[in-house]
């Protein structure tokens, strides 16, 4: 059986990086699939990919990661500013999927659809 | 006495600022090419390959930094020096070696190293002053990692040039990194054939300008 953890963005936008990567990995280690609203800021997408390296064992073997966000061309200024906007409120456009890499095979983003491909439920065993 | 000294400091710090060496790192996924084209780079004006090439995942574990690589194209000289880096990935199975015929103590080891050496390429990101991001042309270029090194290097404010290597493969497909990422020149090549190699350097002097 699967398991998705939806993440409300107010629950980790007030924790320091360190602690935001510690939560979403103690989420991708118990076997669940995070599903998070907003997206890390790519220092912090860096700093997750070095943190789940430094864990990586004979029972984890990492994670698989996709984030999909409204792209907005340089051309839409309306739409720019009313996501400006937004973000001062607190609200994080896209959406970001984390998933542990014995669960999720892969997560294919082609770039308006998302795949998630699974593991054969006997390899993990 | 003091206009001396300030003109001496300048002087100088400005000597040093120009013999200072650029580094070009060579970032991307594992095996997509980087050391190919680094090997490619080296044998064209170096006359010596960099390191080791293979079918298997991770083959680089460590950061590689070939020196003083000095490239010339009209009269004009681009100096730098080379840094070759483990391919960046956000898992890493060990099981996965084992199916290029490792055993799995061989295979676990490797996958060790291959922890570490995603860590440094990561660490290595603040050293470098210009960066090829190599991408396999016959995947989808659409991938978190593809897009966690560009996101790094834009907030760096570091020049990228995307190089879609394997384009000899009958699956390439460069337009499709071009639009993936529209905001990046991207150049098309082999790096173990030698395809498109000239107009590559020629995208090199430009982006390292």
């Amino acid at each position: 059986m699967l398991t998705f953890q939806y993440l409300p963005y107010h629950e980790i936008s007030g924790l320091t990086t360190e602690n935001k990567l510690k939560k979403l990995l103690t989420i991708v280690k118990t076997e669940r699939i995070i599903l998070m609203e907003g997206r890390l800021e790519p220092h912090e997408e860096a700093k997750l990919i070095e943190k789940t390296m430094e864990q990586i064992s004979r029972s984890f073997k990492g994670i698989e990661i996709c984030t999909v966000y409204p792209q907005i061309k340089n051309s839409d200024l309306g739409k720019f500013l009313k996501r400006e906007f937004l973000k001062i409120l607190g609200y994080q456009g896209g959406l970001t999927i984390i998933g542990p890499a014995t669960i999720v095979r892969e997560i294919k983003k082609d770039p308006n659809k998302i795949e998630l491909l699974m593991r054969n439920s006997k390899r993990r065993e | 006495m003091k206009p001396l000294r300030s003109f001496l400091n300048r002087f100088f710090s400005a000597l040093f600022k120009k013999r200072k060496q650029i580094k070009l790192g060579l970032y991307g996924p594992p095996n997509s090419g980087k050391t190919s084209l680094a090997n490619k780079i080296c044998v064209d004006w170096l006359g010596e390959e960099m390191g080791a090439v293979s079918q298997i995942p991770h083959e680089t574990r460590e950061v590689f930094m070939k020196e003083h690589v000095a490239i010339k194209r009209n009269g004009k000289e681009l100096n730098f020096n080379l840094v070759d880096t483990p391919g960046i990935a956000t898992k890493i199975d060990y099981e996965d070696f084992m199916r290029f015929k490792l055993n799995a103590a061989q295979a676990r080891k490797r996958a060790k190293e291959a922890t570490k050496g995603v860590i440094d390429a990561i660490r290595w990101l603040d050293n470098m002053d210009c960066v090829l991001v190599v991408l396999d042309s016959t995947l989808n270029p659409y991938s978190q990692v593809n897009i966690t090194i560009l996101g790094n290097l834009a907030a760096r404010k570091i020049p990228v040039l995307i190089v879609a290597n394997k384009t000899d493969l009958k699956k390439a497909n460069v337009e499709k990194i071009s639009s993936a990422f529209p905001q990046y020149p991207v150049i098309g090549i082999s790096a173990l054939k030698g395809h498109n190699i000239d107009i590559f350097y020629k995208k090199l002097f430009e982006v390292v300008k």
